[in-house]
């Protein structure tokens, strides 16, 4: 619930006596964004009070009387626009010329309304305005949280990008005295870290660019249908050295042919985020299941690990943005932090989700859900323009 | 001569960080205790003993060298430590413990800042534990 503030400004009592009584209890739903308003309400009945009371409580909206006794409507329009107030602005007038009309608009008002007028032409109105309000905050709030998690994207990235570079710089620094390094082992066992950080960190990169592209729309979807199996085994392939290496077993229970619309490019990264997740975060030996099931109206994908497991703390974290769990199970396991969220917004482009359960040193299953047939269209939030930008 | 070897307790959230303190404090014949986390840090300030604390200041998960340091001089006012900052090349702010009123909440001896040259760290190490 929502609630505006509207000052109704008039010299004449029974005027805004009358606003009052046919807006009392009256709400307006905004059924864009979910959302009921009510409203609030002051009275003025000079310009000058009506100043002193918006200087104290800005208002959301301005029922303003044109023709006033001292200071007259559009004055205070004009003081408003000086002082940078920016308040939806009604104009009541019983003089509704075209003059008014072009120099009032002028000045920022929002609408008018003739006297005498009937509840009904107040309300619809009033709910046109508050409309307009609500959806213009909505899309500040959206904004302001996407400028905030693009923040916190850059500083989590910078701070990833720094911490390989400067455990290299450590290493190399060691490698430059040459009495520390008294034997081939350690020599080798410094070569393989810096090797380990180096391939972390390209792993990053690539991950930041994928999000980035998947973000700002730019990455071309071509949809088709496709047997979604392809590119499932694909990344199996893809994960196979990987496994083989902490031997690994990966077990696919899928239909023969699943066709559904869809990007291959976006389903194989959707599988090697999951598939190899499941290889790194798995204990040696251990196993893979990859289900892939028709529900008829979507694709449920299910990878499931025998691996170290996330506690349920670590598993309410899991979903924050651009979270990466450190723990000791994970401090030799190079991962970019970046993977869920890709995995996330790649779901979100098939109306899908993406859930966990995980029991520490039993395993996890990840499960996605996705819609078979999508419309053709970018990401929801990539085309809408930025605003206080 | 008295040549007990002394215990140097590392905390670092980063493996190699961690790796390259006790190379470099190992080859200058120290006993190193590392811990990857402040919980860990914690644990092992409950029982083990140890001569002087290197911390990084900034770790994941909220942990903080700030936050071990207190613990460490509630329990053993005397044990130098050494916090190992990277604020500086991260945030441009400057960080330092040698004025008084800098020392009344920063509980560190030595703030120094990332990276820090091996021989640098050695110097200071050898100062604080030859100072009792």
């Amino acid at each position: 619930m929502e609630h505006l503030r509207i000052l109704v400004v008039d010299d004449e009592a029974g005027m805004r006596h009358g606003v009052l009584r046919a807006l009392r209890n009256f709400q307006v739903e905004v059924s864009d964004v979910n959302e009921i308003v009510s409203f609030e309400f002051d009275d003025a009945e000079t310009g000058e009070i009506a100043l002193e009371k918006i200087a104290a409580q800005m208002p959301d909206i301005l029922l303003l009387d044109h023709k006033l006794p001292g200071l007259q409507g559009l004055e205070v329009l004009e003081k408003l626009h000086e002082d940078k107030l920016d308040i939806l602005t009604i104009m009541v007038t019983a003089y509704a010329s075209i003059e008014t009309a072009v120099s009032a608009t002028r000045r920022g008002a929002y609408d008018f309304l003739a006297k005498p007028f009937t509840p009904e032409e107040l309300k619809s109105l009033i709910s046109k305005a508050a409309k307009h309000l609500i959806l213009k905050h909505h899309a500040k709030k959206l904004a302001q949280e996407k400028k905030q998690m693009r923040f916190q994207l850059i500083s989590v990235v910078s701070h990833e990008l720094k911490a390989p570079l400067a455990a290299i710089e450590g290493y190399l620094n060691i490698m430059k005295e040459p009495s520390l390094l008294s034997n081939q082992v350690n020599y080798n066992h410094i070569v393989d870290r810096m090797q380990f950080r180096l391939v972390g960190m390209r792993k990053l990169i690539f991950d930041l660019l994928d999000l980035t592209r998947i973000e700002s729309g730019q990455k071309k979807r071509s949809l088709s249908e496709i047997d979604m199996l392809e590119p499932v085994r694909m990344s199996i392939e893809t994960a196979t050295p990987a496994a083989k290496e902490k031997q690994i077993e990966i077990n696919l229970n899928a239909p023969e042919k699943l066709m559904m619309i869809a990007d291959t490019g976006e389903i194989e990264i959707i599988m090697n985020n999951m598939v190899s997740n499941a290889v790194k975060y798995n204990r040696d030996g251990g196993r893979v299941f990859i289900d892939i099931t028709d529900m008829g109206e979507t694709v449920k994908i299910a990878v499931k690990d025998t691996g170290i497991g996330m506690t349920k703390e670590e598993v309410s974290h899991l979903f924050g943005e651009f979270v990466r769990i450190k723990n000791k199970k994970t401090q030799n396991i190079s991962g970019s932090g970046l993977g869920l969220s890709i995995l996330k917004r790649l779901s979100n482009l098939y109306k899908g989700d993406v859930t966990v359960e995980s029991e520490p040193d039993v395993g996890t299953t990840f499960t996605a859900v996705l819609k078979k047939h999508t419309s053709v269209e970018n990401p929801p939030d990539a085309q809408q323009p930025e605003e206080g930008e | 001569m008295t040549d007990v070897k002394k215990t140097i307790l590392t905390v670092d959230d980063d493996i190699d960080i961690l790796e390259q303190l006790k190379f470099q404090l190992e080859g200058a014949n120290y006993n190193v205790i590392s811990a990857g986390c402040q919980e860990e840090a914690l644990e092992i300030l409950k029982d083990a003993k140890f001569d002087l604390a290197i911390l990084d200041l900034m770790m994941e998960n909220m942990d903080s060298g700030f936050v071990i340091c207190h613990y460490i001089k509630k329990l053993h006012p005397e044990t130098p430590v050494i916090i190992l900052t990277a604020v500086t090349s991260e945030t441009g702010m400057e960080f330092d413990a040698t004025t008084h009123e800098e020392r009344s909440w920063v509980k560190a001896d030595i703030l120094m800042d990332k990276p820090v040259r091996s021989e640098q760290l050695l110097k200071e190490v050898h100062k604080l534990l030859n100072r009792s």
